[in-house]
């Protein structure tokens, strides 16, 4: 019997199909990269009740409930967001109370430690000093990111913070700290958070460019006036 | 390479079971594409309430010398894909090598369910969908095997 060439037709159209559908879909979607948000930051406004609500409490400072509320989603190992770290402090300590800034978990997969470095600060959370190791994450984001291993870092951090270290690194990896960074990041999914940092003002989407402690001033002034 | 086309009643039903192999296996295709393409953005996957993708994906399992596993499994549904429908057509010697390709998948998905369930202890969603799929195409080549033998 003659052989058919149809299967062949088939299998070389399945595989070109795929490629190309691959293709297209890799130069569809953002290429995420630390710090650049082009292409992802849209105009509108969203309704953050009808969102997954991240982890709860939130890690935030300010007041709760207050009129303007900054939300950031954050990678500790991304140098963009280590720049806009002081500008948010900045920020924090000259609007004390009259707004609430959230700092939400979104570790990028292309930075290989930025996950256990959002477990630490979590973990040191639970301890009741979440924002002291955020802060010494931050400021030591040179060092521990080179790392082979950054855990002796946070380690070091948390003896440092006065910690019980073994209670820390047991946290690091419990359910507690996991949950709550896998809630961050599904409302990072939900709201089109694909790049870092990537700052949310009363839930408008804020260009990279007005991520700065000078622009911030001037939008937040212009919400408490609203 | 050698082609017979069967003819029984037994042989109608092996070929019923070899074109819905190749179905079942485009499943694990897209998956497998998926999981690459968000490697390669850079990108976590989406994930449920009661997974953790990330933690799985960004794991020191989730890559091969730097290549993602679900480039690998793309490359075995596709090549399950390709035999199943090869074997439809009448390419009756490539059975042998299908049983072995599913075996070896279920044996690979196996081992990273073990992965899952007792090193990292988290579980995402993608990766139980690829060892569902691969369990499937298990059973399913089994079984056109155990029909084809009991026609000979």
């Amino acid at each position: 019997m003659k052989k058919s060439i149809l299967p062949f037709v088939i299998i070389g159209a399945v595989f070109v199909v795929s490629i190309g559908v691959s293709v297209w879909l890799f130069n569809q979607g953002p290429k995420t990269d630390s710090g650049n948000t082009n292409g992802v930051n849209g105009p509108g406004k969203l309704n953050p009740d009808n969102l997954p609500k991240g982890a709860e409490p939130p890690r935030s400072e300010g007041t709760a409930g207050a009129k303007v509320v900054l939300e950031e989603f954050g990678d500790f190992q991304c140098p963009p967001c280590g720049a806009f770290h002081p500008d948010a402090k900045q920020i924090v300590r000259e609007f004390g109370d009259r707004i609430q800034f959230i700092f939400r978990n979104n570790p990028l997969r292309i930075h290989q430690h930025a996950y256990d470095a959002a477990r630490a600060a979590e973990a040191a959370g639970i301890q009741g000093k979440y924002w002291e190791m955020h802060d010494k994450i931050y400021d030591n984001q040179a060092t521990w990111s080179t790392s082979p291993d950054p855990r002796n870092e946070f380690d070091n951090y948390a003896r440092l913070l006065g910690l019980n270290v073994e209670q820390f690194r047991g946290d690091r990896v419990g359910e507690m700290v996991n949950s709550r960074v896998a809630a961050d990041m599904r409302r990072a999914t939900a709201m089109g958070v694909t790049g870092t940092p990537t700052v949310f003002l009363n839930g408008r989407k804020l260009e990279f460019e007005d991520t700065n402690a000078a622009r911030l001033r001037i939008l937040i002034n212009e919400e408490l006036k609203k | 390479m050698k082609r017979s086309v069967p003819a029984s009643s037994s042989g109608r039903r092996v070929n019923f079971i070899y074109p819905l192999i190749a179905l079942v296996s485009l499943i694990g295709l897209v998956d497998g594409l998926y999981l690459t393409i968000l490697h390669l953005q850079h990108k976590n996957a989406p994930c449920g309430e009661a997974f953790d993708c990330t933690s799985v994906l960004t794991s020191d399992y989730a890559t091969i010398k730097g290549i993602p596993l679900g480039a690998f499994g793309a490359l075995a549904y596709f090549t399950v894909f390709s035999f199943a429908l090869l074997i439809t057509f009448g390419y009756e010697r490539l059975r042998i090598h299908l049983l072995l390709l599913t075996v070896l998948m279920a044996l690979m998905s196996g081992y990273l369910l073990y992965v899952q369930a007792f090193v990292l202890k988290h579980f995402c969603q993608w990766c139980l969908l690829s060892a569902g799929v691969t369990l499937v195409l298990l059973l399913l080549t089994v079984t056109a095997r155990l029909i084809g033998r009991k026609n000979t």
